[in-house]
């Protein structure tokens, strides 16, 4: 594919990057999460479930307002930044990272959820009928057993963040090589009737999303089997 | 309540889950398989859950062997108790392979105790050693429960509990797994708690009983005392039986007879040749005893044993339900023997009374358990199908005439 535009590559390898941090940070803070929202008895857990799965409704660029207004000079974010005279996260990378996390919160805790909910208490009593404490449990039995959801969760969790088109035009603004990511750079190309390039982002962004749709139904179906 | 008695297991439970309300005591020895018997939704399973430490109840007790788990102050979690459970399905962890199964809560350094269990006598007691490599989705229903009765055992238990092991199994995969459980029993000191709604497994297995209705405990004690307590609903049941364990005498070989001594009588019984001095768990039913007054001169019954009438009691209103003691001093074995009313007030029997007891019918309940650790006369590798055709063998093996 030579000929293509530099600029076009930064934005392809802004976004894988982006995909993955944002995808890292969800598995470490979702999981706890997941496996809390799928024990909890508690009558305002489903509270807490449908804050965690608000991105699902909203459009992107309110929360996108959200977040710009906190995070801006102006906000609280701002405020707490200036304290150790640190910038604010507004049209940075980082920026970019916390709005990912908070949008694409919802697609992974909710497959990780749901894995966990599958398992029910059998397994886990069992295994502290056998001494296991209930950390050894949740690594060694939990853990395996929801591992399709967690690959699901991952997958859900980086598609939608390359894709996330208008938190990312709120926060991020459009700097090239640090917060102008795929979805924005199409848009750009269209405008500056750039098709070629235009053409090459959205064909590769069909070819990955019937990626991602493949191995989605791959996992379910491996995982049904595996519950038989 | 303080548990100051060792060698036994004390555990009161009290308290109400979902409207049922659940008030068990008893305390039954620290030593060999004590069944816990009752109708469905009697409470068994929560008993068994609160001494697993898998149920709360507050205000509740349970000691084993003098070591307290749970007291007003105490509560010990499920993985700080050393007990074995057994589910009523198998619960294999799905992805780990049978021998890791195995292996998941067998603790890492290996203890010098004695009565320890070991890896290689499971897997020899349960006939494991083709499956450890497989993965739990592709066992047999009978295969999966005996690789969790293995997990269990190998987590170094000081108490098993077996939760109805065998419900969720059809008829053929039960009598294939018994006699492993009676392996079980015969070679390891280990104190078990056996949960079932079936007679027939407890009249196999266990040595001690529990019986439960309605969340409460209405009798605890050896197998036969309750089993010949006409008070009880067992003596009064239909298909009433007592259990009782006897010693191989004899086997004559020419009329394939096996003569077993029980406490106070011999009994002859056609079977297959068994080892002089094993023990024999037979099953009598109240309705193949018969009662004379004096012994019969010429009879086909081959089981005339002299006997006393311990106490009697009517049963609907045709038929009385005796309770025997075998011996002619009347200290033997426990027998019930139910006859009809008319045979009762026409013989002139009453309590007290030296009687014969004509035993029609005796069945061999097991023939797996072996006296001597280690000399078990099946090879490991085909010990599923041939302890199912041994068991199949002694099971049916009735006299009768």
């Amino acid at each position: 594919m030579g000929g293509l535009p530099a600029d076009l590559w930064h934005a392809v390898w802004l976004t894988i990057e982006l995909a993955s941090i944002t995808t890292v940070i969800l598995l470490v803070i979702g999981t706890p999460i997941a496996w809390w929202l799928a024990r909890s008895k508690a009558w305002w857990t489903e509270a807490i479930a449908a804050v965690i799965a608000l991105p699902l409704v909203l459009p992107p660029t309110v929360l996108g307002f959200y977040l710009l207004v906190t995070l801006g000079p102006n906000g609280p974010g701002g405020l707490i930044a200036g304290l150790w005279g640190g910038r604010t996260l507004a049209f940075t990378f980082e920026g970019l990272v916390f709005g990912s996390v908070l949008y694409a919160m919802p697609f992974v805790v909710q497959p990780i959820r749901n894995a966990f909910a599958a398992i029910g208490d059998r397994p886990l009593e069992v295994a502290a009928t056998l001494r296991a404490s209930p950390r050894r449990a949740f690594w060694t039995v939990a853990v395996p057993l929801a591992g399709p959801g967690f690959l699901a969760g991952a997958v859900l969790g980086f598609a939608h963040t390359v894709g996330e088109f208008g938190l990312v035009l709120m926060i991020g603004g459009n700097i090239p090589g640090r917060t102008k990511v795929l979805s924005v750079a199409i848009f750009d190309y269209v405008e500056a009737s750039r098709w070629r390039e235009a053409t090459f982002l959205a064909g590769g962004m069909v070819i990955f999303a019937f990626a991602v749709v493949l191995t989605m139904t791959l996992i379910e179906k491996r995982s049904a089997g595996l519950r038989r | 309540m303080k548990a100051d008695r060792s060698g036994r297991i004390q555990a009161a439970f009290h308290g109400s889950l979902g409207g049922f309300s659940l008030d068990a005591s008893f305390s039954a020895p620290a030593t060999g398989v004590t069944a816990i018997f009752g109708p469905s939704g009697c409470g068994k399973t929560t008993v068994a859950r609160c001494l697993a430490g898998l149920q709360y109840l507050s205000g509740s007790f349970c000691a084993i062997d003098g070591d307290i788990w749970q007291d007003r102050s105490t509560f010990r979690k499920a993985h700080q108790r050393p007990v074995g459970y057994v589910f009523q399905e198998a619960s294999l962890f799905s992805h780990l392979s049978v021998k890791r199964n195995l292996l998941y809560g067998a603790p890492r350094s290996i203890g010098s105790s004695a009565d320890r269990v070991d890896f290689d006598e499971v897997i020899d007691l349960l006939g494991l050693a083709r499956l450890l490599q497989r993965s739990p989705h592709h066992l047999s229903g009978g295969e999966r429960q005996r690789a969790a009765i293995g997990r269990a055992l190998l987590s170094q238990p000081r108490l098993l509990l077996m939760d109805e092991p065998l419900s969720a199994l059809d008829r053929l995969t039960k009598n294939e797994i018994l006699p492993f459980l009676e392996r079980l029993h015969a070679r390891l000191k280990l104190p078990v708690i056996y949960i079932s709604h079936d007679m027939s497994e407890i009249e196999r297995l266990a040595d001690h009983l529990i019986l439960m209705q309605h969340g409460r405990v209405i009798g605890a004690g050896p197998l036969a005392v309750l089993q010949s307590d006409p008070a009880l609903p067992l003596a009064r049941a239909r298909d009433a039986a007592i259990s009782l364990d006897a010693t191989v005498e004899a086997y004559d070989a020419s009329y394939g007879l096996l003569t077993l001594q029980v406490e106070g009588g011999r009994l002859l019984v056609p079977a297959p040749p068994v080892t002089v001095g094993t023990r024999q768990r037979l099953r009598i039913t109240a309705s193949d005893v018969s009662l004379a007054r004096t012994a019969a001169q010429a009879s086909s019954i081959l089981n005339v044993l002299p006997a006393r009438i311990v106490s009697s009691s009517v049963l609907g209103h045709g038929e009385v339900i005796a309770v025997l003691a075998l011996g002619s001093d009347g200290h033997g074995a426990n027998l019930l023997a139910r006859i009809t009313r008319r045979s009762w007030d026409l013989l002139g029997l009453a309590e007290q009374m030296p009687v014969f007891a004509q035993v029609k019918g005796v069945s061999l309940v097991s023939g797996a358990a072996s006296p001597q650790p280690g000399s078990h006369p099946i090879s490991p590798d085909d010990a599923p199908r041939t302890a199912v055709s041994a068991d199949a063998g002694t099971a049916l093996a009735e006299t009768s005439g």
